[in-house]
């Protein structure tokens, strides 16, 4: 024993030395890390109060003039509404059809069925992207649903749904066949099944799902912005490329200003479904 | 009236498993009926095919005179528990109890009154706002129960239903089941793999094996007469004796010793013949010192069971197990085997002493080719048990 702390003795200031200077290291990389993903949140929290705001963050002056002057632009408000009604479209749609989906090939033996699902997966950042935009244009064109709301909503629909599919096959698989057999005894119908039995225990995965949807549809700007003409039908996403001066510059009140509302929303629902639904599961399957 | 009755009922899965190979099976009304076996012998199968979760490949099931063969589980009045219980996490006791109801559409008050009745006849009243997973196993297993009776059901059928309590808890939860099917007089079918569960619980028992039925019978039966050496090896908490014999005139020679032929043999046999002979341990009488007609060999293993002693007695002979059937003993006489006897407390012997075990009369069996060649000497006939039982 009293060998040992000899011979560790005088490596023990060098150790020391080496693991508080590793610790200032540590600390000094988050917080460059930190103050580069927080400098313009600070920014999107302070420019909008600011009446002469730059694209620095600083304290404002403080104002709500901004707030009335976007209020004079017709479209703003309105298509944070066209906002909503896309998001939540297309997530009804998503929500509804991948769940059918990712229940039946979680049950049913389907041949090639995991080559299916990877397939549609790999494919499916295809659909929405770049790449395949002039053939989505074009379809949308003889479907007559250029200029659509509706058609909008599809293609994105499209888009987000074998990556849904996928997310909520993992949770269908996950929840024990015994339940829905127990009520299949019952003599309860599929469709009973789903509603009284698969969909209260997926929750969690249907409210993750939706809430990825309309994350994905409120921050989506191709989309919409071919596929719509008039400013009266378009999105945020869209509106906020209209934001500029008659000189071409960026009108940072506006801009600032209408960033704020445009991000409260998602960030107020993550928060609520996150509070109502958070991953819980109760129990009841004696393992 | 709702007897089951099985005939040449088969069940292949995709990929050529046959779970069940043309079972012919018949259950009677008000019957507490037990499927046995080991894992993979098709007892699950046969009762997820009654329940129709599982659609018969070839043959019939009949419940209550009415052929289910291709109706849809929930067009077949049975109800069943399963392994885990399957409550839904996210109902009540209430709502779960309530859930078949809900299904036959009956209105939200009367199916709360009757679930409540349900509950309290399972000792349940005090649970019914609470969730499955706030409840202990038993308390779990006993909502199942109630679930499936809250719709008065023809059948019930029980998957393995006490495999998932505690030791204890099993104990109490089989008597409360045995109480139950009385008091309900409903046909129940249930699930076992433990033999001294469907020994203690089952009217009847159906063996089984490799998706055939090896033999059916009452407990009793069963245990005293095994139709065949698996049966013979599988029931009983001690497995049976079984040793290489041959007949000689109206004896029989056994790992050394002479022993009576057993009751109804004579005749059944003839001079010279190899067969295998099956004695189970708790009919052998041990004995410290020499007895004409006895089983003798050294004292290897003495294994303390509590009230009784397991006793294993080094004899000469070849054991022929459940496997090996009788063909396994050419060289009879030359190989060493183990005999088993229950010692009641007092009389353990040591390891090392020499000791005698004598067979009781009437409870020796002996074994053709696997199969029992003493058949039905002083057995009762097998449904006129179960009737008067149930």
């Amino acid at each position: 024993m009293t060998t040992d702390t000899a011979t560790v003795e005088p490596t023990r200031p060098t150790v020391a030395v080496r693991h508080v200077l590793a610790r200032i290291g540590r600390y000094t990389f988050l917080c460059a890390v930190l103050a580069f993903f927080a400098l313009p949140l600070l920014w999107l929290a302070t420019a909008p109060f600011d009446d002469t705001p730059t694209v620095t963050a600083s304290l404002p002056r403080f104002t709500l003039d901004n707030f009335r002057a976007l209020l004079d632009n017709p479209y703003a408000l309105g298509s944070l509404l066209n906002s909503v009604y896309l998001a939540a479209g297309t997530a009804a749609l998503v929500v509804t059809f991948a769940a059918l989906a990712a229940y039946a090939l979680s049950r049913v033996r389907v041949p090639g069925r995991d080559a299916l699902l990877y397939g549609l997966l790999l494919l499916s950042s295809i659909v929405t992207g770049t790449a395949t935009m002039v053939p989505l244009f074009e379809l949308a064109f003889r479907l007559n649903l250029i200029d659509s709301r509706l058609g909008v909503i599809l293609i994105l629909s499209g888009g987000l749904l074998p990556a849904a599919i996928f997310i909520l096959k993992d949770f269908m698989d996950s929840t024990p066949t015994s339940y829905e057999e127990s009520a299949r005894v019952f003599g309860a119908s599929p469709l009973q099944i789903m509603r009284h039995i698969v969909v209260p225990l997926v929750r969690p995965g249907l409210a993750t799902v939706g809430v990825w949807a309309v994350a994905n549809v409120w921050g989506n700007f191709l989309v919409p912005f071919l596929l719509l003409r008039g400013p009266d039908k378009a999105p945020a996403a869209v509106i906020m490329y209209t934001l500029y001066t008659e000189g071409g510059q960026a009108d940072l009140r506006l801009l600032s200003t209408f960033s704020l509302l445009y991000s409260l929303p998602v960030a107020l629902m993550f928060v609520f479904v996150s509070s109502r639904y958070g991953f819980r599961f109760h129990g009841g399957i004696k393992r | 009236m709702s007897a089951i009755t099985m005939r040449e009922l088969t069940k292949v899965y995709p990929g050529g498993v046959r779970a069940l190979d043309a079972l012919d099976l018949e259950i009677a009304d008000g019957e507490f009926f037990a499927l046995l076996g080991p894992s993979g012998c098709g007892k699950t199968t046969l009762l997820r095919t009654i329940a129709g979760l599982e659609v018969a490949s070839a043959g019939s099931v009949r419940i209550g005179g009415r052929d289910v063969t291709n109706l849809p589980p929930g067009k077949r009045d049975v109800a069943m528990v399963f392994q885990d219980y399957a409550l839904f996490p996210h109902m009540t006791v209430r709502d779960n109890i309530a859930y078949p109801l809900r299904i036959k559409k009956v209105d939200r008050r009367s199916r709360g009154s009757k679930a409540a009745d349900t509950a309290d006849e399972l000792g349940l009243s005090g649970l019914l706002e609470r969730r499955p997973g706030q409840l202990s196993g038993g308390q779990q297993q006993r909502v199942a129960l109630a679930r499936a009776m809250a719709c008065h059901p023809q059948v019930f059928l029980l998957d393995e239903p006490l495999s998932n309590l505690d030791a204890r808890l099993r104990l109490e939860a089989r008597t409360f089941l045995k109480r139950l099917q009385r008091e309900l007089g409903v046909t129940t079918v249930f699930v076992t793999h433990d033999q001294a569960e469907a020994l203690a619980l089952a009217d009847r028992i159906a063996v089984m094996e490799g998706g055939r039925i090896r033999q059916v019978g009452t407990p009793t039966e069963v245990f005293r007469r095994p139709a065949n050496t698996f049966v013979a090896g599988f029931i009983g908490s001690t497995p049976m004796n079984l040793i290489d014999a041959r007949v000689h005139g109206d004896e029989l020679a056994v790992a050394g010793a002479r022993l009576p032929l057993p009751d109804g043999a004579p005749g059944q046999v003839s001079d010279g013949e190899r067969l295998v002979y099956g004695i189970r341990p708790e009919y052998l009488d041990y004995s410290p010192t020499a007895v004409p007609g006895a089983l003798t060999g050294e004292v290897v293993v003495v294994e303390n069971l509590g009230s009784v002693s397991l006793v294993s007695l080094d004899v000469p002979g070849d054991h022929a197990g459940a496997s090996d059937e009788a063909g396994a003993g050419d060289d009879s006489g030359a190989g060493r085997t183990s005999v088993q006897v229950v010692v009641p407390e007092g009389g353990e012997p040591e390891p090392g002493d020499t000791g005698w075990a004598v067979p009781r009369p009437g409870r020796s069996l002996l074994y053709r080719d696997g199969n029992l060649v003493t058949a039905a000497a002083g057995v009762p006939a097998p449904r006129a048990d179960a009737t008067v039982r149930s």
